[in-house]
């Protein structure tokens, strides 16, 4: 029990802390109490009281009593820190008391507490803070907060955490009392492009009155139709990435099988050599101190790597079995084998972790509902340059010529002196680097292990089929086109079916057409 | 008779007659357990297996040896046979599952209340052995027929069959797909109302895939030493000139890659009660390609060739697996690039060379 002598002198120093302080108020004992012996509602109350003071001392006691800290003894409410008890008001020190009890916070209020914490962030003078507070709060629309909002809003001069505050208050007002104001709500509402005020509008077209209704009917159809956009946006990009990653496993089979003829099946298996590549770069750039900056090396150091298997696959099995791609076929799946287990004795049948360099983390958000990951806008552009690359390497080069040259007709290249032997462990090792940096880029998505590649074969042979073989614009054509199909197809009818239907797609579309969207054109007869 | 083959060859398949339906049994069923010559069920189980995976390559061999096509799609055959045996040993059980339901324990789980469409009739044992060859048969009948109408062939065949086996393997896998999902069928009870696991119903299912072999094996020997044969070896060879010779290859293609989806069906539903489970793995792409291998290993265009080569390549993943499971992957794509490298004919190739 406080004593009367206790009290008084506990105001004196309180008044004289204020004074010296400069706050303006006190903290409302009335809400503290409230708030330490009261029930449910009545506490929540108490905290938008607390909050509404906008006092540092409410700050205070509100964040100890989120971390638990705040106990009562008979009536007493203090704060405990270390084996001090703290008086919230006057923020006097003395022994912790004998006998003192929790103050125990449901989940309700602990959800209220950090509500009530991030609105009294607003005030705050970091901008960084604000925002992060504007942020917390969208989607809250507890009416009691609304008063401080207003109050923040009236100071703040940021147009993005005003836009955001905006829309939260707007959301609180929603079930004011004056019809204007709620109609003001409902409007500003219908300019967000939230799925949060979706939600809040459709709790109000069925509202008692009908101006309200019909406002808010109109409202949620401009939501609605920005939502729309906002996934068809985000959907058409989920294509691009897709497709993208389709053609960097298939470009590298665009020069091997396209163009040479050869079927590797340890193609895929080259993409998982790239990505170990980027692993253990990773490591000894994490070990260097200079972790940012390992894709860097990476990117060359799997193009290499891969390449070089892929150079000596070719010189030493698969130049013996040229003109015979049925027997090809299966050397290649047993030479994805022996790498598959090969990898497995040196770095362990568990998958490793590649991670991304924190300029590839996070993502741009476009729209409240679209977010485009960096490391998918990243790999975009890397298999846009890669094919560039490719393009210029085959047109521009004396190498590139050579390749042609020999692919199309080895015989007479090989009379007017081409190596042919030479260029194609070279075109092999070309194709086997861009394997490789595919593998790479895979790295940045997900997990890296012995099984990578496996999952890739039956796609990128696909889409190279599907393009035509032997012309590497089909093959951009048709990842995309396939990237594109399997997202539209994945938004109705989930993943695995959608991936299904463009098997079936691509083995009918095979039957009907076996040379593929871009045939050469030729007199070919078999 | 004489056609088949001389006295030689019909001695050797009266004597490995022999060892299936009189010595397997005896050393198996009548000499005592702990007797030096007693045969464990292990064997019995492991020589089932083996001969239902030399049944599958004697079909993969008619398809590839002779007419040249090579499908990578010939485990989805085998597990769709396995699948439609796996349904009615699923309904054998009754209610003796986990959950005492009429339902199998998994649709029990996924909380559905009766049995999918598809599952229609699978209680009836003669409906399930329907299953068995149609599911496959019309499914490669179908397949076939517009695939070698356009003149897909080589390794855009291989590359479709495999898309196909991939994409059935993704819809097994699904759970809604009602066969079990990840976890296929397992704890199969009886069959035919005799218990599974009792030495006797083994040695009856080893006898009765000994038979198969056999019966394979003649009728594929009848086939390819028929006209119908030789007009699948001159396609092999020479397409185009058995086009302009007047005969249709699309007919011969079809038919020959129909029956040997049908052979492949009834191996997996001889496979799914010995070795007790079916499940989505078995249609993954790697295993049609062991299927090739076989053949490959064994020398194609050959009926001995695959019945070798699937016993041999099948005995050392036996053995490497449990003495030396890390290599075994090696020692497996070691046979796949020292066999087409320098074994083109198998090892049959290899004998008949000196």
């Amino acid at each position: 029990m406080f004593s009367g002598g206790r009290r008084a002198a506990a105001a004196i120093v309180a008044a004289a802390l204020f004074i010296a302080s400069g706050a303006a108020r006190a903290l409302d004992r009335d809400a503290v109490e409230k708030l330490a012996f009261g029930e449910g509602d009545e506490r929540i109350a108490a905290i938008a009281a607390l909050v509404a003071e906008g006092d540092a001392k409410a700050v205070e006691l509100l964040k100890a009593f989120a971390a638990g800290d705040v106990q009562t003894s008979g009536k007493r409410v203090f704060i405990v820190r270390g084996e001090k008890a703290v008086d919230p008001f006057t923020g006097v020190e003395s022994a912790l008391p004998a006998e003192r009890d929790d103050v125990v916070a449901n989940n309700r209020l602990r959800a209220a507490i950090g509500d009530a914490l991030a609105v009294l962030n607003l005030l705050s003078p970091e901008k960084s803070a604000r925002l992060a507070a504007a942020k917390a709060l969208a989607g809250v629309n507890d009416a009691a907060m609304y008063p401080l909002i207003e109050k923040a809003l009236a100071k703040e001069s940021d147009a993005e955490i005003r836009a955001l505050l905006e829309m939260t208050a707007a959301g609180m007002q929603l079930n004011a009392d004056s019809p204007d104001a709620r109609l003001a709500a409902i409007r500003l509402l219908g300019r967000s492009s939230n799925p949060n005020s979706k939600t809040l509008l459709l709790g109000l077209a069925s509202d008692a009155d009908p101006d309200i209704r019909r406002e808010a009917r109109m409202s949620l159809e401009a939501v609605e139709k920005r939502l729309a956009w906002g996934e068809w946006l985000g959907l058409a990009f989920a294509g691009v990435s897709l497709g993208s990653i389709l053609l960097l496993a298939a470009l590298g089979l665009a020069i091997t099988y396209g163009l040479m003829g050869v079927i590797n099946m340890a193609h895929g298996e080259l993409i998982m050599i790239g990505a170990y590549s980027a692993y253990v770069v990773q490591n000894l750039f994490r070990a260097w101190g200079i972790f940012d900056w390992y894709l860097v090396a990476a990117v060359p150091a799997s193009f290499i790597a891969a390449g070089l298997v892929g150079m000596a696959l070719e010189r030493s099995v698969i130049r013996w079995l040229y003109g015979r791609p049925l027997e090809t076929l299966l050397a290649t799946w047993g030479l994805s084998l022996i790498l598959i287990q090969a990898v497995r004795t040196v770095f362990g049948a568990q998958n490793v972790q590649v991670e991304n360099p924190a300029f590839m983390s996070g993502g741009i958000q476009v729209l409240s509902n679209v977010v485009l990951p960096w490391s998918r806008i990243y790999i975009v552009l890397f298999a846009v340059a890669v094919l560039a690359a490719m393009w210029l390497l085959l047109a521009k080069t004396r190498l590139g010529l050579f390749i042609r040259g020999v692919t199309q007709n080895r015989a007479m290249a090989s009379c007017v002196g081409v190596p042919t032997g030479r260029v194609d462990a070279w075109a092999f090792g070309l194709g086997s680097g861009i394997a490789g940096l595919a593998g790479c880029a895979l790295s940045q998505l997900g997990n890296v292990g012995p099984d990578l590649g496996q999952g890739y074969i039956v796609d990128s042979f696909l889409v190279v089929v599907f393009g035509g073989v032997g012309q590497l614009a089909g093959t951009v054509y048709a990842a995309l086109v396939l990237g594109f199909a399997n997202k539209l197809l994945e938004s109705w009818s989930g993943a695995v079916l959608a991936k299904i239907a463009v098997l079936v797609f691509i083995i009918i579309f095979i039957q009907r057409r076996p040379q593929g969207l871009f045939a050469l054109r030729g007199r070919v007869a078999d | 008779m004489s056609r088949l083959y001389g006295p030689r060859g019909w001695t050797i398949l009266g004597a490995a007659a022999f060892v299936a339906f009189v010595l397997f049994p005896l050393l198996n069923l009548v000499v005592p357990a702990g007797h030096p010559l007693h045969l464990s069920n292990f064997w019995v189980t492991l020589g089932g297996k083996i001969l239902c995976y030399a049944i599958v390559a004697v079909a993969l061999d008619l398809v590839w040896g002779y007419a040249g096509i090579l499908s990578l799609g010939h485990g989805l055959f085998f597990a769709l046979g396995g699948y439609a045996m796996g349904m009615y040993l699923m309904r054998q059980i009754g209610r003796e599952g986990q959950y005492q339901s009429d339902l199998p324990d998994f649709m029990v789980f996924l909380d559905w209340k009766e049995f999918p469409w598809q599952w229609w009739m699978t209680d009836h044992f003669w409906w399930t052995a329907l299953l068995v060859v149609l599911v496959p048969g019309v499914l490669a009948f179908v397949f076939g027929f517009f695939a070698f109408r356009s003149r897909v062939k080589g390794v855009y065949f291989s590359i479709i069959t495999q898309a196909l086996t991939f994409a059935a393997m993704l819809l097994f896998f699904r759970n809604n797909t009602g066969f079990g999902g990840n976890n296929g069928f397992t704890d199969f009870k009886r069959i035919v109302g005799f218990a599974i696991t009792t030495p006797q119903t083994r040695m009856a299912l080893f006898a009765i895939t000994a038979f198969t072999l056999l019966a394979t094996v003649l009728s594929a020997r009848w086939v390819v030493t028929s006209k119908f044969g030789r007009v699948l070896a001159a396609i092999r060879d020479a397409e185009q000139r058995v086009m302009f010779c007047g005969y249709d290859p699309v007919h011969y293609k079809v038919a020959v890659f129909t029956a040997s989806a049908v052979l492949c069906g009834i191996a997996g539903a001889l496979y799914v009660p010995q070795v007790g489970i079916i499940n989505p793995s078995e249609m993954s792409p790697a295993n049609s390609i062991e299927i090739a291998i076989w053949v490959a290993v064994g020398g194609r265009g050959t009926l001995v060739g695959p019945l070798l080569g699937a016993g041999l390549v099948n005995g050392a993943k036996s053995f490497f697996t449990q003495a030396f499971p890390e290599y075994w992957l090696y020692f497996l794509g070691l046979i796949f690039v020292l066999v087409t490298l320098f074994l083109p004919r198998g090892v049959l190739g290899l004998m008949s060379r000196k």
